[in-house]
C-alpha cells in the first residue's frame, strides 16, 4: 500500500478534455476555442504534442483534399470513392461531412505555414492523385501544435490516460478520465463535462514481420497503442467495424509509402519474372467478390489479394519498376524526398542495402495487420451523425458523439469513416469540438459528478504492475523471469502470437475461421486474466503495462468482430477460410459491439448500411 | 533504425527526452547523458536527431534487416525553415536533399480566440470556424435525407 499513498493526486478540471494531441485532438482543441471562447479546454498527451501521433515524422502529401475552389471533386465524388474502395460498408453520412469541411481545414494549414506544393502551370495544390495533394510536412506536426496550444487552456504532456471516468448521477454518462504522468508518477484525475477521444489506433496487437530489434519499424506508429478504442470500449460505448483490420502493401522491411510512387512517379509494379500477374487473378478474385473487381479505381484490399495470390503461386518477391521513373532527376527527388518527410527509416533500408531505385526495382510486402479508422479502413466507435442529414439510425445526439453521453470522438476512434487521413482526422475533430461546445453549453445545471470511491480505486489499478515488480522481484535472483510477474514485452508477444495465429495475421497468410477464433478467445482470455499480473520495473514500463490492457481490449474486440461476420468482406485484409466469399444477402451491413465491463461479456448485433449518395 | 548518443558529443541538455513520441529516450544515471532505452519500439522517426543541439543523435538501421556502414543524417533549421538530409549508402554513394518546412516565422499563427466571436445562431449551424469563407467557395455543400436507399449500390 504503501506505493499507492506515495502518490500524488492531481485534479485538472474542464469543460472539454481532448485526450490525445494528434491531429484529430490538435483540431478538436482547435474548434472547441473557437466556439467555446470562455471554456476550459485541456489536451492530455501520452508524448509530447509537438511530435505525437501518427504525423510526428511529418508527411509528404495530404491524402484528404476534395478542390471544391477549383471544381475538382465535390462531397459526394469521395463518399463514392471510399465506399467503393470499403467494399461498399462506410457510414456515408460521417464521410460526407468531413469531405464536405475538409477543405477550410487544409486552407488554414496553408495560411498557418505549412508548405503545399504549387502546379507551376495553375497555380493550383499540385496533386500527388485525384485526392492527394503534395506539401513540405517535415514540419507538419509542429505547425498545427502551435495552432491547438495557442488554442488550449492547458496542454499536459507525457499522461498517459489508463480510463475514462464515468458520472455518478447519470448511468451513460462520462464524467472524466484518470492516469499518470509517466515521468513524476503522479496520479491524474481530469474531471470534465464533456470528453474528445482523439488518442491513436492500434499498431502491435498482430505480430510484425521483423520481430527483433525492427519490431519498432512498424508500419503504424508504435505508440498507437489502441487508446483510441479501449478506452471507450471499457465504459461500453458501442463499437463498429472492427474486423476491418488493413493490410499495407508497401515496401520491404521499412514499410515506406508507396502512394507517391504508383500515383505521381507513375511507378508499377510486376512479378519476380518481370511479368504483369493482377490479370492472374481476375477471375479468381471475382468468384470471390463478384463485380466489385470490376469498379474503379480496384479496391486496395482485392490489389493486396493478387499479390498475396501470385505470392503463394512462387512468383515472389512483388516489385515495383522504379528504373524508368528514377531516370528523370526531378522525380527522382520526390521518390527520396518522400520518404524523408514521412518514413525516414525506409531510405535507412535502401542505403543500408544499396538499393538505389534508378538502378534496382525495390521489393514490396504485405504487412502485418493493423486497426485503425483513418486510412483506408474504418475501425472504430459507433458514434452519432450531423443533425442536417444523417439518417434517424444514425442520430442520437450531437456529432461525432458516441453512444455514451458527453463522450465524443475523431480520427482513429471514430468508424465507418475511411480516408480520413490526417487532414480529414483534424477536420473530424473540429466537428466534434463544435459538438462538445454546443453539449456543455446545453448542459445547464445538470452537470457530471466523479465518484470518489471510482477514482480512487483506480489508482490502485494503474499503479498495481509497479506494486507487482517491487514486491515480486524479491523472490528471484535476477534476470527476467518471475514465477509472479509478466514484464509488458511478455505480454505483447503473447498477444501478438495469439492474434497473428488465430486471427489471421501473416503467418497463416492472413487467413482464419471459426476454430481458430474460438481458440483465439480462449487465449486471449487467459492473457486478459493475466495482466493483473504484469509487473513495471519502472514508470515507463508502467506505461508500457497500459499499452497492453489497451491492445488487449481492443484486440478481443476485433477477435469477436471477426467471428461474428460470416464472410470474407475483405480479400487481402483477411479471409474467413469457413465463408471464403462477400455475402451481401447477409453481411451488406455494418457489425457493432458492445462490452459490459461487469460480465466481461459482447454483444453483438448488425446495423443497416444507408446510401444517402448515389 | 534505432537511435544512439555518442558519448563525446551529448552534453545532457535533454531535448531528445522531452520530444521522443515513443518516451524511450531517456538520461542514463552514471554518465548524465541521454541514450535510447528501448531500441525496439524505435520507429525511427528521427525527432530526438532533429531536436539534439549537438548533432550527438544518430540512426543504426535496425540490426534484423539493415547491413551496417550507411547513414542518413540530417540538420533542421527551423529559422531558415528547412531541413537538410545527407544519405550515404554501404558501397559509399552519396545523396543530397534539401527541402523546406515552414513557410511563416514560428509562433506566427493566430489563435482560434483572436478572430471575432461567432454569431450566436452560428452554434447551431452546421457551419465549422471560418467557414464558409475558408471553403473558397459560396456555402457549405449538404445533402438531404430524402434519398437513403440499402443495399448494393
Amino acid at each position: 500500500m504503501g506505493l499507492f499513498t506515495r502518490r500524488k493526486t492531481i485534479f485538472v478540471d474542464s469543460d472539454i478534455l481532448v485526450i490525445g494531441g494528434g491531429m484529430a485532438g490538435c483540431g478538436a482543441a482547435y474548434e472547441s476555442r473557437y466556439w467555446g471562447r470562455d471554456k476550459k479546454i485541456v489536451i492530455v498527451e501520452k508524448a509530447n504534442i509537438e511530435r505525437s501521433g501518427a504525423v510526428a515524422q511529418g508527411l509528404y502529401a495530404i491524402n484528404c483534399y476534395m478542390g471544391m475552389q477549383w471544381n475538382e471533386n465535390q462531397p459526394e465524388d469521395h463518399v463514392r470513392y471510399a465506399r467503393n474502395d470499403l467494399m461498399g460498408l462506410v457510414r456515408e453520412d460521417l464521410g460526407y461531412d468531413i469531405a464536405r469541411h475538409v477543405d477550410s481545414t487544409v486552407h488554414k494549414f496553408e495560411e498557418w505555414g505549412l508548405p503545399i506544393m504549387k502546379d507551376p502551370e495553375t497555380g493550383r495544390y499540385l496533386r500527388e492523385g485525384k485526392w492527394q495533394i503534395m506539401i513540405h510536412g517535415e514540419s507538419y506536426k509542429p505547425i498545427v501544435a502551435e495552432a491547438a496550444r495557442k488554442a488550449a487552456t492547458e496542454v499536459y504532456n507525457r499522461i498517459m490516460v489508463t480510463h475514462l471516468l464515468m458520472d455518478k448521477t447519470k448511468a451513460n454518462r462520462v464524467a472524466g478520465a484518470v492516469g499518470f504522468n509517466v515521468r513524476t508518477g503522479d496520479y491524474y484525475v481530469f474531471r470534465s463535462k464533456a470528453v474528445i477521444v482523439g488518442a491513436g489506433g492500434a499498431s502491435h496487437i498482430f505480430k510484425p514481420r521483423a520481430a527483433g530489434e525492427g519490431m519498432g519499424r512498424t508500419w503504424y506508429a508504435p505508440w498507437s497503442s489502441a487508446s483510441a478504442y479501449a478506452l471507450p470500449i471499457l465504459v461500453g460505448a458501442k463499437m463498429t467495424q472492427m474486423e476491418n483490420r488493413i493490410v499495407l502493401t508497401r515496401f520491404k522491411d521499412g514499410y515506406g509509402p508507396v502512394g507517391a510512387y504508383f500515383l505521381h512517379l507513375k511507378t508499377y509494379t510486376e512479378n519476380a519474372y518481370g511479368n504483369e500477374y493482377e490479370s492472374n487473378w481476375y477471375e479468381n478474385t471475382k468468384e470471390l467478390v463478384g463485380d466489385y473487381i470490376d469498379r474503379h479505381p480496384v479496391p486496395t484490399c482485392l490489389r493486396n489479394h493478387a499479390i498475396l495470390e501470385e505470392v503463394k503461386a512462387g512468383r515472389g518477391p512483388i516489385r515495383m519498376v522504379t528504373k524508368e521513373a528514377f531516370q528523370d532527376p526531378h522525380l527522382e527527388t520526390i521518390g527520396w524526398e518522400n520518404f524523408l518527410g514521412m518514413t525516414i527509416g525506409q531510405a535507412v533500408v535502401w542505403a543500408s542495402q544499396n538499393i538505389d531505385p534508378k538502378h534496382t526495382n525495390p521489393e514490396l510486402t504485405t504487412s502485418e495487420p493493423y486497426v485503425m479508422g483513418s486510412h483506408a479502413t474504418c475501425s472504430g466507435a459507433w458514434a452519432s451523425g450531423p443533425e442536417d442529414y444523417a439518417p434517424a439510425d444514425y442520430q442520437w445526439g450531437y456529432n461525432r458523439m458516441m453512444t455514451v453521453d458527453g463522450l465524443f470522438g475523431a480520427g482513429d476512434t471514430i468508424g465507418g469513416t475511411a480516408h480520413k487521413f490526417s487532414s480529414g482526422s483534424f477536420t473530424e475533430g473540429r466537428i466534434a469540438g463544435k459538438a462538445a461546445v454546443n453539449f456543455v453549453n446545453d448542459l445547464g445545471n445538470d452537470q457530471p459528478q466523479v465518484s470518489e470511491e471510482e477514482y480512487e480505486n483506480l489508482k490502485k489499478v494503474v499503479f498495481q504492475p509497479m506494486e507487482n515488480y517491487e514486491v515480486g522481484r524479491n523472490e528471484i535472483v535476477a534476470g527476467t523471469v518471475s514465477p509472479s510477474y509478466l514484464l509488458p514485452m511478455h505480454g505483447l508477444q503473447r498477444l501478438e502470437k495469439i492474434m497473428d495465429e488465430y486471427v489471421a495475421g501473416i503467418s497463416s497468410h492472413y487467413t482464419t475461421n471459426e476454430p481458430l477464433l474460438t481458440r483465439g478467445l480462449e487465449l486471449l482470455a487467459m492473457l486478459k486474466e493475466d495482466l493483473p499480473y504484469l509487473g513495471a520495473e519502472d514508470l515507463h514500463q508502467n506505461m508500457r503495462a497500459w499499452e497492453l490492457q489497451h491492445r488487449v481490449l481492443a484486440s478481443e474486440c476485433v477477435t469477436q468482430h471477426t467471428m461474428f461476420r460470416k464472410e470474407t468482406r475483405w480479400p487481402g485484409y483477411y479471409y474467413r477460410a469457413d465463408h471464403p466469399k462477400l455475402d451481401d444477402n447477409d453481411w451488406h451491413c455494418f457489425t457493432l459491439s458492445r462490452y459490459d465491463r461487469e460480465s466481461g461479456e459482447w454483444a453483438m448485433e448488425k446495423a443497416p448500411v444507408y446510401h444517402i449518395v448515389d | 533504425m534505432p537511435t544512439f548518443v555518442y558519448m563525446t558529443r551529448c552534453d545532457g541538455c535533454g531535448h531528445c527526452v522531452d520530444i521522443c513520441p515513443s518516451n524511450i529516450m531517456h538520461i542514463d544515471t552514471t554518465y548524465r547523458r541521454a541514450y535510447n532505452i528501448e531500441p525496439s519500439m524505435c520507429w525511427e522517426c528521427y525527432s530526438c536527431v532533429k531536436a539534439c543541439p549537438q548533432n550527438a543523435i544518430d540512426c543504426r538501421g535496425y540490426a534484423d534487416f539493415a547491413p551496417m556502414g550507411h547513414s542518413v543524417r540530417v540538420l533542421r533549421e527551423p529559422e531558415k525553415g528547412t531541413i537538410s538530409w545527407k544519405i550515404k549508402f554501404r558501397n559509399g554513394h552519396e545523396k543530397n536533399f534539401e527541402s523546406p518546412i515552414r513557410t511563416t516565422p514560428w509562433g506566427s499563427i493566430k489563435s482560434a480566440s483572436e478572430y471575432a466571436a461567432p454569431n450566436p445562431d452560428a452554434f447551431k449551424s452546421q457551419e465549422l470556424a471560418h467557414e464558409p469563407e475558408a471553403l473558397n467557395i459560396d456555402k457549405l455543400p449538404a445533402l438531404t435525407p430524402d434519398q437513403l436507399k440499402q443495399g448494393v449500390v
